[in-house]
């Protein structure tokens, strides 16, 4: 691929280098339109975006949003209980739906790993991926990369440490392949119940203890841990888990000096977390939401300005 | 039902049937249903010959007709995806003359009523001969034993709860207790549903990267280890359905070593797909037990050639576009297999150590020992139950061409190699496109 254009965005392998860096190019520019009195261009005037979020969303919808809604777009948000999956319709009717009502980008979220690349067959728009199961969120790993470029000025040569539930994380995916396109080496950590059993196929160094991972690290993520994988015979405790694996200042101490702290929310303070920790100097995890909005209004202007097939044409 | 064939002869055909050492080219004739005269020359007389059929078989392989042991045919209750009288049709163009049927249906096969309506429903249709298998417990449940006297009586030649393992160990040694009274195989789905509890592919690099929840090799091992220790302790005949991995390759071969009385199938797609073909999420190759990998398929392909593995079994499992044309985690498992099995397999020989005997063996007289049918045998004086083949076709199944209601295939488009001609069942033809061009 010479060119970046951007058609879809499902996976982080839809990218290449120049790919990405002309999204987090693009994010720099929508940057600056956010801290504006008037936070509204209209790049994307008479553009439908429909955020189809099958799987319940509030961060990750509002952002979508609030990205579409500032470049001028008609958004429309299809939560999971309004939408028709609840009344028993498949995925490939409502999109059938969706399809014919012209949107040019569809923002999909859906708890089955591959719903994105299931709908991106299906439809004359963009599709853009906020999240498949335990799959791919490439726009987290787009806005993680964008701050952390922010605040260290670089990626290249950069360790980063993602560590809690890596099985079931698809934030950590996603990272896993675009930070190492970007020149950062990425480390990933957890115990082992939560590690894929074939772990090193995400293609980073991976850790079953904390600290090792935290060792001389440029940026350390931290992921939420679900309450729902206690007593599964994953975790035993909450409290295990904090006192094993959550990120408090003795252990940050272990990261080099200038590290970043990062977190894709909703944080559980005092789990994976600590607060001195969260609201630290160190900690840039608000940024990561502000940052969240350029970078979704970067992809939706990208994948919304590049041409549409119409379905059953080559 | 067509009556069985008066008088048809296949002339200059390379003739092999391993269980009769048999590898020559040969004259063929069937008279009334029956295998008259095989050998060199072996015309019909003069004065029968003009009312006889004559097919040319040179370039053609004559073939003891297959056998098999897995397939879901789903009447009664979800004739949607398939009946028994487009399963048996399907059957009889993949060279079958015998289809085991598994008892998932809706109502699951677990009386001697369901039996019954099952080879009923199978007369009636015609085509190869239905042998339907009882479920182990009632409903699948895995609790209570189902009437195996009554449903061995009724015509049931195994039990299985396919679909559904035998969790409780104590069930199980039960199961293989009671129907060893009976002498009736208990065919195993190999599976610890606990180890495998929302799984949707393989455990391993690409379940990692797709980020689908992983049904690790070691759920059917354990399963396959504790089976083989309760059929030794029991003496009873034990099948293991549809082998996937290369624990459960080592398991039966040190079980047979120790003279065992116990037996497994491996499925076509098993022996040539591995999870790598899941990437894109193409629920045609969601199955179960997954598609594994390169080291699986290779043990796999090695216990066929050496007998470890003793069956070729299609795990015929249709499903509709409803089914399969969704997100991969909601799509049912299962793939359609009677048609392609030949074509996809005939290439396999000469790897691993694979001999033409050896697949023929395993398609079609290993299969009906284990369901204790009488093997399809080439031998003179038997029944005809022949499969008629072209070695040589080169083709490509075509969506649409083939007589399963259902198409959910990972295959298609795929070259196959031979290719299946006519079908004899009980001296009957069931399937012919010998005439037909292609």
């Amino acid at each position: 691929m010479t060119d970046s254009r951007l058609r879809h965005l499902t996976s982080v392998r839809d990218l290449d280098r120049a790919a990405a860096l002309r999204i987090l190019d693009t994010a720099e520019a929508f940057l600056e339109v956010t801290r504006r009195p008037v936070r509204k261009v209209p790049t994307l005037r008479g553009k439908t975006i429909i955020n189809a979020f099958f799987e319940a969303s509030t961060r990750t919808r509002t952002s979508f949003e609030l990205a579409g809604k500032r470049l001028g777009a008609d958004v429309v948000n299809i939560g999971g209980s309004a939408s028709s999956t609840s009344k028993g319709e498949t995925l490939r009717d409502t999109v059938a739906t969706l399809d014919a009502m012209h949107a040019d980008v569809i923002v999909v979220r859906h708890s089955a790993s591959g719903a994105a690349d299931y709908i991106k067959g299906r439809t004359r728009a963009a599709i853009v991926n906020g999240g498949d199961g335990m799959h791919e969120h490439p726009t987290q790993a787009l806005l993680d990369a964008f701050t952390i470029r922010r605040h260290v000025g670089r990626l290249e040569g950069l360790t980063v440490a993602i560590c809690g539930d890596i099985q079931h994380s698809r934030v950590a995916r996603s990272n896993a392949l675009l930070l190492p396109l970007l020149g950062a080496k990425v480390r990933l950590a957890g115990p082992q119940t939560l590690l894929p059993h074939d772990a090193a196929a995400l293609g980073a160094e991976t850790f079953t203890r904390l600290e090792p991972a935290l060792e001389g690290a440029d940026v350390v993520m931290m992921l939420r841990i679900q309450q729902e994988r206690l007593g599964s015979a994953l975790l035993p405790t909450l409290r295990e888990y904090a006192r094993t694996f959550g990120l408090n200042r003795a252990r940050l101490g272990l990261a080099k000096p200038n590290a970043i702290v990062m977190h894709p929310g909703p944080m559980n303070r005092g789990v994976e977390i600590n607060d001195d920790v969260a609201d630290g100097e160190r900690s840039v995890i608000t940024a990561q939401v502000e940052s969240g909005v350029a970078v979704r209004m970067a992809v939706l202007y990208l994948c919304a300005t590049e041409p549409g097939q119409p379905i059953g044409s080559e | 039902m067509t009556s069985p064939v008066e008088l048809l002869v296949v002339k200059s055909v390379r003739a092999v049937d391993p269980a009769l050492g048999l590898d020559a080219e040969v004259d063929l004739v069937i008279e009334h249903g029956r295998i008259t005269a095989l050998g060199a020359g072996a015309g019909p007389q003069p004065a029968k010959s003009e009312r006889a059929r004559v097919v040319d078989g040179s370039g053609k392989w004559v073939l003891p007709a297959f056998v098999d042991l897995h397939a879901h045919l789903r009447e009664p209750g979800q004739e949607y995806k398939e009946d028994i009288r487009t399963g048996l049709a399907a059957a009889a163009a993949g060279g079958y003359a015998h289809v085991c049927v598994m008892p998932n249906t809706k109502p699951v096969n677990d009386t001697r009523a369901v039996t019954e309506m099952m080879l009923r429903r199978a007369a009636e249709v015609g085509g190869p001969r239905l042998h339907p298998i009882g479920a182990i417990t009632v409903g699948q449940k895995g609790k209570e034993l189902t009437e195996m006297a009554e449903l061995r009586e009724a015509g049931a030649v195994a039990v299985s709860d396919d679909g559904v393992c035998v969790m409780s160990s104590a069930v199980m040694r039960r199961a293989l207790e009671y129907a060893k009274t009976f002498d009736l195989p208990v065919i195993q789905h190999a599976e610890d549903h606990e180890l495998t509890a929302g799984a949707d592919m393989h455990e391993g690099a690409v379940s990692a990267r797709l980020g689908l929840r992983g049904w690790p090799r070691v759920a059917e091992d354990v399963i396959v280890a504790r089976d083989l220790l309760l059929a030794e302790y029991t003496g009873a005949r034990y099948h293991l359905a549809h082998a996937s991995t290369l624990g459960s390759v080592r398991l039966m071969r040190e079980a047979k070593s120790r003279g065992l009385a116990v037996t497994a199938e491996v499925t076509p797609h098993h022996l040539l797909l591995t999870d790598a073909a899941v990437i894109g999420y193409d629920t045609f190759c969601k199955v179960n037990p997954p598609l594994r990998e390169e080291a699986d398929i290779e043990a796999l392909r090695a216990a066929l050639a050496d007998g470890t593995i003793d069956a070729i079994a299609t795990d015929h499992a249709p499903h509709t576009s409803l089914e399969k044309d969704c997100e991969f985690s909601y799509a049912k498992p299962g793939v359609i297999g009677l048609e392609l099995c030949f074509g996809l397999l005939l290439g396999l020989v000469g790897k691993n150590g694979l001999t033409l005997g050896r697949l023929i063996d395993a398609l079609s007289t290993r299969p009906a020992r284990i369901a204790g049918l009488d093997a399809p045998t080439l031998r003179e004086g038997a029944l005809a139950e022949l499969t008629l083949v072209d070695p040589e076709a080169r083709w490509s199944p075509a969506r649409g061409s083939l007589r399963s209601k259902s198409d959910n295939t990972p295959f298609w488009g795929r070259e196959l190699c031979g290719q299946v001609l006519c079908t004899l069942s009980a001296g009957r033809v069931v399937f012919d496109r010998s005439g037909a061009d292609r």
